[in-house]
């Protein structure tokens, strides 16, 4: 459905999105990740032919961005970062504007606005001003009008930004809803969202793909460490030499429980040894209370910091 | 594509009649021009005592009155049309209307046909003056004049719409967009001030400049195609313009 070649964007020397390829499948939703300025919004500007690329083809539902833009640009629901919402209009009548440039025909536009004011939980507001909606329901407003005219594609970017912990959850559920029938790249830079809505993730940085996977796949790479916690009561220096000494231990971090007397310990342990019953034993052996002994789960956010932090500045960041 | 057209005509019509805009700027330019209306029929009635009787007391003022619509107009406008591109752009709204399957022609020539109603829904209340006039001079003000005048305004309005509109593309600061449009549209008006009456080419080209030169014409009952020529190739050229610079912002964009 969306096929991206070497795409590169270039402002002067400033290279903002570069030799970016990948694809999406129909009814996938692709999750766009990177921190601030990576080129997330650049490569979505592109994809909806507001930004002419450098170089580099895309293709949207078969028609190519550039050379036939309004083809293209026929298939797209798009929301910017900002929502793009005339303030003096009401929701009804922005959403029959927004209906009426997509060359949405008269008889079939009051039942889409009607079907989107629901998805997006308008249904109580479709007479008020815009410019009277608090920031959740503009976003929301500007959700209905990336969907309401049924496109192929739905590119969205940072479409929970400004929610609140319950609409993002809404939002995330029809996001959810609208996968299958609709193809839908989001970005964000919140990690949870990705791997709770995305069926794969492309993270970029500085212009770059970093890594296109599963967000499954992703955190399995970097399992191939596994990471234990412990807490115990125990004299700290004792605590690590023990832990040290045990076959398969990589490097300790010691570190007081918030109970005093107590001291956790997480251990980078090499792959494909479990140690933790070595741990309990050697432990209660000594005599010491043990409190806790867990595996740690490598989140998305150690992937992506360590994909899209130089080794110097992580290595910083780990200290 | 026509429906496209319509769509942003429609929305910037809602965008002058639902908010105070159009009922701001349509009261003012009637009040004003009311005043000055009033003003103009007693010193031309004073005036008209002792003169010799071929004085044409009703051309006179139609002249007057005409002069002075295009005057309130280059106040005006300026402010119409600031907006119009610079709002979308600050707003992030250029952003739906690029993305949307829908050509620059058709948002400009929509934007543009919206304004020029408004100009229109100004206009048309001052018929009454006219109809004043009519009613109480002998012989009756030539209709000829009244119609020519009032082509005359609605092209140099046409002007002035098309040449707000190409500023109001080139910036995201509705006041500097309101400022230029006003200063350069003055400088156009005033181009041949210094050379009136030259017989030089270069004078004659100043002359044929000037935007005001061919509605005085108008408004005297001379459409000449000269007039219609300058006026129609500017809205055009303007227009065509404006088209180009939307168009451009996607390149201009950093």
């Amino acid at each position: 459905m969306i096929e991206v070649q070497d795409l590169t964007k270039a402002y002067g020397p400033v290279t903002a999105v570069d030799h970016v390829s990948f694809s999406v499948n129909e009814g996938e939703i692709l999750g766009f990740l990177g921190p601030n300025g990576a080129g997330k919004t650049t490569t979505m500007r592109i994809l909806t032919g507001y930004l002419p690329a450098t170089s580099g083809t895309a293709k949207i539902a078969g028609f190519d961005v550039t050379t036939d833009s309004l083809g293209a640009r026929r298939h797209i629901g798009y929301l910017p970062e900002v929502p793009p919402l005339y303030l003096d209009m009401t929701v009804e009548t922005y959403l029959d504007f927004v209906l009426r440039i997509k060359n949405v025909p008269a008889d079939k536009r009051k039942g889409r606005i009607a079907d989107a004011l629901e998805k997006t939980n308008l249904l109580d507001k479709p007479q008020e001003l815009i410019k009277r909606l608090s920031r959740g329901y503009k976003q929301r407003v500007g959700l209905a009008q990336a969907l309401v005219h049924d496109p192929l594609v739905i590119i969205l970017d940072e479409p929970t930004v400004g929610l609140d912990p319950k609409q993002i959850i809404e939002v995330r559920h029809l996001i959810k809803n609208l996968a299958g029938t609709h193809t839908i790249i989001l970005s964000t830079h919140i990690l949870p969202e990705v791997s709770m809505t995305c069926d794969r993730v492309v993270i970029i940085n500085k212009g770059k793909i970093a890594a296109i996977d599963t967000p499954q796949n992703l955190t399995m790479q970097l399992k191939g460490a596994q990471r234990i916690f412990v807490e115990a009561q125990a004299p700290e220096k004792p605590f690590r030499e023990l832990l040290a000494q045990i076959p398969g231990a990589g490097p300790i971090e010691l570190s007081p429980a918030r109970v005093h007397g107590r001291v956790t310990a997480t251990i980078e342990a090499a792959s494909g040894r479990d140690i933790r019953s070595v741990i309990a034993a050697k432990v209660v052996e000594k005599g010491w209370p043990l409190y806790e002994l867990r595996g740690v789960n490598v989140s998305l956010e150690d992937i992506f910091l360590e994909l899209t932090t130089d080794d110097a500045e992580h290595s910083q960041a780990s200290n | 594509m026509i429906g496209s057209l319509y769509a942003v005509y429609r929305k910037e019509m809602g965008h002058y009649f639902v908010s105070p805009v159009a009922y701001v700027v349509v009261a003012m330019f009637l009040f004003v021009s009311a005043y000055f209306f009033n003003l103009y029929v007693r010193e031309i009635v004073e005036q008209s005592f002792g003169m010799p009787s071929d004085f044409d007391a009703p051309a006179q003022m139609l002249r007057a009155f005409l002069g002075l619509l295009a005057l309130l107009a280059l106040f005006l406008m300026p402010m119409v049309t600031m907006g119009l591109f610079a709002e979308e752009r600050k707003r992030g709204t250029m952003e739906l209307l690029m993305t949307s399957p829908i050509g620059e022609t058709d948002i400009v020539l929509g934007k543009f046909l919206a304004s020029l109603t408004l100009f229109v829904v100004m206009l048309v209340p001052t018929a009454a003056f006219m109809l004043y006039i009519w009613l109480h001079t002998d012989p009756a003000a030539p209709l000829r004049i009244v119609l020519s005048g009032y082509l005359g305004i609605l092209l140099f309005g046409g002007c002035l719409l098309a040449l707000g509109s190409f500023i109001s593309s080139l910036t995201e600061n509705q006041l500097i967009a309101g400022a230029l449009t006003f200063g350069l549209f003055l400088l156009l008006w005033a181009i041949d001030f210094g050379s009136r009456g030259a017989e030089s080419a270069l004078g004659q080209t100043v002359q044929y400049l000037s935007v005001i030169n061919h509605y005085e014409d108008f408004s005297r009952g001379v459409v000449d195609t000269s007039g219609l020529v300058y006026y129609l190739s500017f809205i055009g050229f303007f227009i065509f313009l404006t088209v180009r610079s939307i168009d451009s912002l996607r390149w201009r964009r950093a």
